[in-house]
């Protein structure tokens, strides 16, 4: 069984957020930029299974500009066999799914993160497996490879399930998918220099949305404090003033 | 010039710092307390490939530069000294050692495991009586048919108690006086062996430290590193690649403890405001900041120099004497920032002003790299 | 032409939640001037399905049909889109939850869509199609704008008003035209979280801290919370402690919430922490440290003893 894992290039989530002057983009000055953290756990699995001798080969594909391939490279240093970039700016969701559909369609098993910390999509894994036609779980936090058969864990709301798909399959996985993202070694780091980094020509393909600009959000108004002893006050005033009791 | 570090240095960084954030960050409270041995954490770092980081992949190492290196010392060392100065010993003095002057059937038997990890080497030159100057060695390695029989004291000896394998400098010929020193690789459960009780030291304390006593250790004649008499250089050099592993966790304690400081400063309120906009502070944190930049860049030049082959004699002195004296600064200044809390253990800057102290005085004191600096300046 | 909303029940009854969406597709079908199609997919009966009516679905598609309730994406997704369809709808909602996020982005494809998912308000404007979500993790706000004919959108709970109406609407039986071929996924075994109210889906959220000082202390903030009929949630440190379950968890790294009102006991406001619950509408803390970065997020708060506090708060509960 071979595994794609999609990875997104994001901001270090402790980057502090900036736009353009006229609030139309995001200001990328100065970023440094990450695996988008599902993603990365998802990687992690991918490579745990690879160790176990549950799959055959484990890859990564993104779309971006080359700008994203150290991030693509770190994914190999983390224990990827190969890794695909398209080269096109990803306009939205719908388009880098559309251009990622070559690369995936030989696989068994795609894993996408649940969500990218950047524009908080949770889109590409769905949409991609509506246009290979192939199935999909989503909110996915347990993957496990017994006889052929893949038993997957996922959340749903107000519980979770245990359950079994046949591939090929796109899984949207979430926190729980392994336990903390994996650490490259300096043996994969040096190997991933001679690993391939295929890049691939853009198809044709269009967007459906576009962002035409960005808010901070409004600053908070400071707390209101009461005292110790009248804590009762504080009860009448979400009732009263705050409506929410 | 060229300032900017490559994509696999910069991913060795991240490395180094996930797992100190993550992992050593941990139980660093617990261990440092209670003189634990960060065992676990060495197993770690061996399997992501930090014990034998510089040593060539041919012998099972990683093959990286020495700016890697203290790009890695700098962020273990913002964390966990104690676990920091285990990876110095084994990659700067015992691997670099071995990897430069040991003959092949020495790689192949002790840098291999050494590398990977398997073991852990300590490198035994201090003696009660012989600290710095190590031309005044009391230890003795008689000749004898095939194998020396050593003899005598060692202090201060950093992985003592947890190293498989140890790098021992004895006098041969003492009529030679230095040129009369030999070293030697010796297996640590040789018999004729002891140690000292654990040194209970003011910081580092998650590291072990003891005093080793030689009884007619014997050690066999093919264990001897280089030409007869060749201890004393080989002790030298050894300490010179050391310096700059030892410079870069000084560079990690007064970095950490910067970091810890602008985050208390901007969190922590006085007056109305965040303290970090009182000029007080917020002037300290420039001195900081302006010390731990001079530092890295003192650090990183020194290792510049060796990655290309260059004398870097003073220049790792240079670094040593710098990063050890602006740690101690620096993490005095944080536990001042953090006020009360500072002086308590859970905010860890205290930690780091007590294990600051000691990277002024091992490895070669602050007074000797001044020592090293102005002969060599003198002689130009 | 309409506006399509997929509503969830629970074992037959609607959350609060398929109320909320009913409400805010109904303030969309307003301003493009057509209806509202509900689409109830499970064993629901028509006086619960009537209920939607209230909320101003004027037709309710229903789907009595069993195999759905293993969830199945592929055919899930097909009979929302069947729907979508027979409805001729222009807009399709779905809850930003994790099934609304599974179906989304395979009917966006199936419809030639475009879909925008965790929108928090109405569109600003239906010519562009322009709404807001949130982006960057909650630290910023994006307006995105869709070209396409038909658009999804998966709405974040909590974020509209319900609005009743005195609006009755048709029960129609709809077949959903999905094959067994469709169903793709085997459930082997299902968990379900009973008896206490659902976290996720809570209004009240009753959360502690270590400085609750132990699991024998939570009595307070469980009465408080079945008073409330709020849900219980806890910190990182409690559920590593062990004091709470990692169920209760909510934070950056735990279940991530956005209740109309949350209530932090104990609770100093890690930059971890906050992240999980920053997108609540109402955020009260207690806590004895003036400088608890969490009165930093709160809009009310008590700088105090939690123990002398809890009791007061019961009392005031008990009498509004």
């Amino acid at each position: 069984m071979k595994v794609l894992v999609l990875i997104s290039n994001v901001p270090d989530t402790t980057t502090k957020i900036r736009f353009t002057e006229d609030n139309t983009a995001f200001d990328s000055s100065g970023v440094q930029w990450i695996i988008n953290p599902w993603d990365e756990l998802a990687l992690t699995r991918a490579v745990e299974l690879k160790e176990a001798g549950a799959i055959e080969k484990v890859s990564v594909a993104n779309v971006g500009g080359k700008i994203t391939e150290p991030t693509l490279r770190k994914a190999l240093a983390i224990g990827a066999d190969d890794a695909f970039r398209v080269d096109a700016e990803p306009l939205d969701a719908f388009f880098v799914a559309g251009q990622l559909t070559e690369v995936a369609k030989d696989y068994d098993i795609v894993l996408a993160g649940i969500e990218a910390s950047d524009y908080n999509g949770s889109a590409v894994g769905g949409m991609l497996a509506e246009l290979l036609d192939f199935n999909s779980v989503s909110a996915v936090s347990g993957l496990n490879i017994e006889g052929g058969e893949l038993v997957i864990n996922r959340e749903i709301d107000g519980g979770s399930q245990v359950l079994s798909c046949a591939a090929p399959v796109v899984l949207i996985v979430q926190k729980g998918i392994a336990k903390e993202p994996r650490i490259p070694a300096m043996r994969g780091i040096m190997m991933a220099r001679k690993k391939p980094l295929n890049v691939i020509p853009a198809m044709d393909g269009s967007n459906k949305i576009k962002f035409v600009n960005y808010e901070m959000p409004p600053p908070k108004a400071a707390c209101k404090l009461v005292d110790e002893d009248n804590a009762k006050e504080l009860i009448a005033m979400l009732h009263e003033e705050a409506k929410v009791l | 010039m060229n300032f900017e570090l490559t994509e696999e240095q910069i991913m060795i960084q991240q490395a180094a710092r996930d797992y100190a954030q993550r992992e050593l960050i941990q139980d660093v409270l617990e261990r440092d307390e209670k003189c634990i041995f960060p065992e676990r954490h060495v197993k770690n770092l061996s399997e992501l490939g930090f014990m034998g980081m510089m040593v060539d992949p041919e012998y099972d190492g990683a093959g990286m530069d020495t700016v890697s290196y203290v790009l890695a010392m700098e962020e273990l060392s913002k964390v966990d000294a104690s676990t920091s100065v285990i990876v110095s010993v084994n990659n700067s003095l015992v691997c670099y050692g071995l990897q430069k002057f040991g003959s092949e059937e020495q790689k192949q038997k002790y840098l291999k495991p050494l590398a990977r990890g398997d073991y852990l080497g300590a490198f035994l030159l201090s003696e009660p009586e012989a600290g710095s100057d190590a031309t005044s060695q009391r230890t003795t390695a008689e000749e004898m048919d095939d194998h020396y029989l050593l003899n005598g004291t060692k202090n201060w000896i950093t992985n003592a108690a947890s190293a498989q394998i140890y790098l021992v400098v004895a006098q041969t010929h003492p009529e030679k006086k230095h040129r009369g020193i030999n070293a030697f690789i010796v297996e640590r459960d040789s018999p004729g062996i002891s140690l000292g009780p654990h040194e209970d030291k003011m910081g580092m304390r998650s590291s072990d430290t003891h005093s080793v006593m030689f009884t007619d250790v014997k050690v066999p004649k093919e264990n001897r590193i280089g030409e007869d008499g060749f201890g004393f250089k080989f002790a030298m050099q050894a300490l010179e690649a050391g310096r700059i592993g030892i410079a870069a966790q000084a560079l990690g304690l007064a970095s950490g403890a910067l970091e810890r400081s602008v985050a208390y400063a901007k969190e922590r309120k006085a007056f109305g405001t965040e303290i970090v906009n009182h000029q007080a502070i917020a002037f300290k944190l420039a001195d900081m900041d302006l010390k731990v930049e001079n530092a890295r860049n003192l650090c990183l030049k020194a290792a510049w120099l060796k990655d290309n082959g260059k004398s870097f004699r003073k220049e790792s002195a240079y670094a040593k004497l710098y990063c050890a004296d602006i740690a101690m600064e620096v993490t005095t200044e944080a536990v001042q920032i953090h006020g009360g809390y500072g002086y308590v253990k859970e905010y860890h800057v205290e930690r780091l002003m007590r294990e600051a102290k000691l990277t002024q005085i091992y490895e070669g004191t602050s007074e000797i790299q001044k020592i090293v600096i102005s002969r060599k300046l003198l002689e130009d | 032409m309409s506006v399509l909303v997929y509503t969830e029940n629970w074992d037959g009854k609607f959350k609060k939640l398929s109320f909320e969406l009913v409400s805010y597709a109904s303030a969309i079908a307003k301003e493009l001037g057509t209806n509202v199609t509900a689409l109830s997919i499970g064993n629901v009966d028509d006086d619960e399905l009537t209920k939607l009516g209230g909320f101003g679905a004027t037709k309710i598609l229903n789907v009595a049909d069993d195999r759905f309730t293993s969830l199945d994406n592929k055919a899930l997704s097909k009979a929302v889109a069947n729907a979508a369809q027979a409805e001729g709808a222009k807009v399709v909602i779905l809850a930003h939850n994790n099934l609304g996020k599974a179906l989304a982005p395979r009917l966006a494809v199936k419809l030639d869509a475009g879909l925008v998912s965790g929108v928090t308000a109405l569109p600003s404007g239906f010519d562009p199609f322009i709404v807001q979500k949130k982006t960057f993790t909650g630290k910023a706000f994006a307006n995105a704008q869709i070209d396409a004919d038909v658009k999804v959108l998966t709405f974040s709970q909590n974020s509209y008003k319900l609005a009743e109406t005195d609006n009755n609407a048709t029960i129609e039986s709809f077949d959903a035209g999905v094959s067994d071929a469709d169903f793709s996924t085997r459930v082997k075994e299902t968990n379900k979280v009973t008896g206490t109210v659902l976290l996720t889906d809570a209004e009240i959220v009753v959360s502690g801290g270590r400085g609750m000082k132990g699991s024998e202390n939570w009595g307070g903030l469980e009465e408080l919370a079945e008073l409330l009929g709020a849900g219980l949630a806890c910190s990182r440190p409690v559920s590593d402690e062990g004091w709470r379950g990692h169920s209760e968890h909510v934070g950056q790294t735990g279940k991530i919430i956005a209740p109309n009102l949350y209530f932090a006991f104990g609770i100093s406001g890690a930059i971890q922490h906050l992240g999980g619950v920053s997108s609540s509408k109402v955020i009260v803390a207690i806590n004895k440290d003036p400088e608890a970065p969490i009165f930093e997020s709160a809009d009310y708060g008590i700088v105090g003893d939690v123990f002398k506090v809890l009791p007061q708060f019961i009392e005031g509960v008990k009498e509004l």
